[in-house]
Order: structure tokens, then C-alpha cells, then sequence
């Protein structure tokens, strides 16, 4: 599985929900739009719902990867500003 | 005087005798848990003036207005008719038809739980019957309005169709089904049906819509949540249309005014007269012969 390029990372793993959804759309409102952000998230809630909500934002999500440690990445392309 | 007051025909009324003397608390008719704001201004004039100025939300989405004396009665129901109020019932009927606000303002939802709940309650809403009936709408498997506990429970749900040709493989699908249906080979989502529970979260979650989707209602009989507690069971698949749920409903109420003794809950009716006869009316009425 070849990694997607991407212009900004946000580890979300250190967060609960509704943090975790709340750090990761902080870091998208300050990119540009079609710049693409990694999200590293915990498995179990999180990996269940972020990206929906992501989804829900209006976002292109690209990719989710499961990186085999527990955590998940999920590559999105921010849309609009 | 008391002996003069008529309570089977006030029960009917929605007027429920109190522990005081000479009062009732008056139930008013809510279908899924809506109100206007109109109605709503009706109903505390009404607890202003004629009751103690304020109102009890019931477990099921209803509304009462305690302390409302006999000699108000006719007053109260001119009062509330004029404010679009009508009032509620008890007794042995079919009860509020609850429900949740489903699809139409609730994200996770799978069907319109309210305007379903409406359908119900113009068809069904004050039938007589032996016993009381409880119909009850929840939109999806969040379950929300608790389908289960209600005599018919109806919870909504997808049935599920992938589009191979519009999957992007991005995997988010696989992770967001909480039954572990789903896993990705070759690049390609694999479905194991016999552990989909038409939840729809694939579907809600996926980036490119790689689902077509039906929406559909999954049925539930026969529950209970009082003195004793039994939870509703499915026994047909999840129906696809209205015309279908409606016929299963329909041989459901039949059933409970043909077979049920006065004062019997569905529950005890098919647990008495066992449930071999009613599975085979409601195989029949879904398959529509
Ligand atoms: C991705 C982000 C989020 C996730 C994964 C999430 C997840 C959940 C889940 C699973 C529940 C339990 C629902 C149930 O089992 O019925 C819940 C309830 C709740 N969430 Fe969130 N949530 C998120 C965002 C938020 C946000 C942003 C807020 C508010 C700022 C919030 C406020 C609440 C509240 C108040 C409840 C309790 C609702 C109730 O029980 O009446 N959540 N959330
Ligand atoms: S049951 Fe589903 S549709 Fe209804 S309110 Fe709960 S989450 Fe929303
Ligand atoms: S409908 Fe729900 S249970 Fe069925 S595959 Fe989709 S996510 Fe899984
Ligand atoms: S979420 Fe949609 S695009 Fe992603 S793997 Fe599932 S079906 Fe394919």
C-alpha cells in the first residue's frame, strides 16, 4: 500500500471524542483548499466516526490506512474554505 | 355526585381519575413526540388557569395536565379544540404512536420516523381493542425511541447494495460497520450478509456513495415494559415498503382483536394461544397472498 503525498499532519490519538473530530477540523480550517491532510487516529470510536463527520464537512477523504499499531490514518482533501 | 361521573368514557377522553378527589390529569393527544408552538401556549394556558400551572412529560412522548377539576372538563376540552389540542386516550386501545425525528432531521437516520409515525396513528390512533396497543417508530439501529419495548415496534434500517465500479478502495466503510460484515480483497469490498443488520453505516460513511441503498423498516412484536418486561421479536425480514408494513400491521391488530381476552397484552395473547398461528399470519401478510 503506497502512502499518499500530503501537505499536514494531525496526530489525533492523544484525544476522546468529541475532541478528536473537533482537533481534526481545526487543523482543515487552516489549510488551503486541495491541500491534503493525514489524520492519525486511535481504532475503535474514533476510526468509526471521524471519518464520517469529515465526510459530513464537505471533505474528500482519499484513503484510509490502517498503519497495524492500533492507529489508522485518514488521508483528506480539504473543499472549500 | 362521584357516583355520577362516567369513568370509562373520561378514560376514553384522556381524563385519568387522580388520588385526589374531583381531579384528573388530562392526557393530550402527541403523535412522534411533536408539538406546534401554538399548541404548546394552549396547553400552559390551560395548566395556568384550570389546572396547577404546570404540565407531566409521560415516558411515551405524551403530555398531562394534572389538578383539572370535573366541573372544567367541558371547558378545558373547548380551550385546547380552539389551540389545535385534542386530547389523548387510555385504556384499551391503541396508544401515542411514538417516534424519533428520524431521517428528516436526524443525520443517522434511515427512514422519516415522524411522518410514519403520523401514517400509524390516522390509521390506528383510539381503535378499540381488548387491551392497550403501543405502536412505536425509531429511525435506525441507534434505536433511539426503543423499538422493542412498544406492542409493533418499527426501527428503520438500508439494505445495502455496493457498486464495485465507484469504489475508490479507501477502506473507511470496513471500519465504520460495527458488525464486522465488511472486509476489502483485491481492492474490493466483500459483504458477509449474514452479519449485516442493515445498520447503514457503510453507506452514511463512504466518501464517492459507492452504495445504493433501499430504505427499509424492520419490525418488531409483541414487547413489553411494565409489570413485566419482554422484548419485541422480529419474525418477518426487513420490509421494503410501505404497502407490505402496513398489511403486517394491520394482521397484528386483527390478530390481538381476534384472539386476545379483555385486559390481555399482545404478549400474553401469543405466548397463550402460542405463536405458531400468528408467525403464520404475518408470513402471509408479508408475503401479500
Ligand atoms: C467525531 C466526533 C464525535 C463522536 C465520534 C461522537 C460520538 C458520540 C457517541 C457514540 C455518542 C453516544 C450516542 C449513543 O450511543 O446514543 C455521543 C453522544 C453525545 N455527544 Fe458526541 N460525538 C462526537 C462529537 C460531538 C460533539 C462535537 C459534541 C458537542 C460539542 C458532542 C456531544 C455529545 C453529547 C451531548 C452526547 C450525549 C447525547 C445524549 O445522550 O443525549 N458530540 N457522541
Ligand atoms: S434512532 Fe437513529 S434516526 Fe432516530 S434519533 Fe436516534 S440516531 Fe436519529
Ligand atoms: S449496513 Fe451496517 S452492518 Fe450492514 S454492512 Fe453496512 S455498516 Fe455493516
Ligand atoms: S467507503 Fe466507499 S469508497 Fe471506501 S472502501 Fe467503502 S465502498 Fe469503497
Amino acid at each position: 500500500m503506497s502512502d499518499i503525498a500530503f501537505d499536514e499532519e494531525v496526530d489525533i490519538t492523544d484525544k476522546v471524542c468529541p475532541l478528536t473530530f473537533v482537533k481534526a477540523k481545526v487543523t482543515l480550517d487552516e489549510l488551503e483548499e486541495g491541500q491534503i491532510l493525514a489524520i492519525r487516529m486511535n481504532d475503535g470510536e474514533p476510526v468509526q466516526n471521524v471519518p464520517r463527520s469529515i465526510k459530513d464537512e464537505g471533505h474528500q477523504i482519499l484513503k484510509l490506512k490502517d498503519n497495524e499499531d492500533g492507529t489508522y490514518t485518514l488521508y483528506v482533501k480539504k473543499i472549500g474554505d | 355526585m362521584s357516583d355520577a361521573i362516567d369513568y370509562s368514557s373520561l378514560k376514553k377522553g384522556g381524563f385519568m381519575r387522580q388520588k385526589q378527589k374531583g381531579y384528573f390529569s388530562l392526557r393530550l393527544a402527541v403523535v412522534g413526540g411533536n408539538l406546534t408552538a401554538e399548541n404548546i401556549k394552549t396547553i400552559a394556558e390551560v395548566a395556568e388557569k384550570y389546572g396547577h400551572g404546570y404540565v407531566h412529560m409521560t415516558s411515551r412522548q405524551g403530555v398531562e395536565i394534572p389538578f383539572i377539576e370535573f366541573s372544567d372538563i367541558e371547558e378545558v376540552r373547548g380551550k385546547l379544540a380552539e389551540g389545535g389540542v385534542k386530547p389523548g386516550v387510555c385504556g384499551p386501545r391503541v396508544r401515542t404512536v411514538t417516534a424519533c425525528q428520524g431521517s428528516a432531521i436526524c443525520p443517522s437516520g434511515c427512514i422519516d420516523s415522524y411522518e410514519l409515525a403520523k401514517e400509524f396513528d390516522e390509521r390506528y390512533f383510539g381503535r378499540e381493542l381488548p387491551h392497550k396497543f403501543k405502536f412505536g417508530v425509531t429511525g435506525c439501529m441507534n434505536n433511539c425511541l426503543k423499538s422493542e419495548e412498544n406492542d409493533l415496534g418499527v426501527k428503520g434500517g438500508y439494505i445495502i447494495d455496493y457498486k464495485p465500479e465507484t469504489c475508490i478502495s479507501c477502506g473507511v466503510c470496513i471500519k465504520a460497520c460495527r458488525e464486522g460484515a465488511l472486509k476489502m480483497e483485491d481492492g474490493k469490498v466483500v459483504i458477509d450478509k449474514s452479519k449485516c443488520n442493515n445498520c447503514g453505516r457503510c453507506v452514511k460513511s463512504c466518501p464517492v456513495d459507492a452504495w445504493d441503498y433501499t430504505p427499509g423498516y424492520i419490525v418488531s412484536f409483541g414487547g413489553l415494559f411494565g409489570n413485566q418486561i419482554y422484548k419485541g421479536e422480529q419474525i418477518v425480514p426487513i420490509i421494503k415498503d410501505k404497502e407490505t408494513l402496513f398489511r403486517v400491521a394491520d394482521a397484528t391488530i386483527d390478530f390481538f382483536d381476534k384472539n386476545a381476552k379483555p385486559g390481555e397484552r399482545f404478549r400474553h395473547t401469543l405466548q397463550r394461544v402460542g405463536e405458531e398461528e400468528f408467525r403464520k399470519q404475518i408470513q402471509k401478510a408479508y408475503e401479500g397472498v
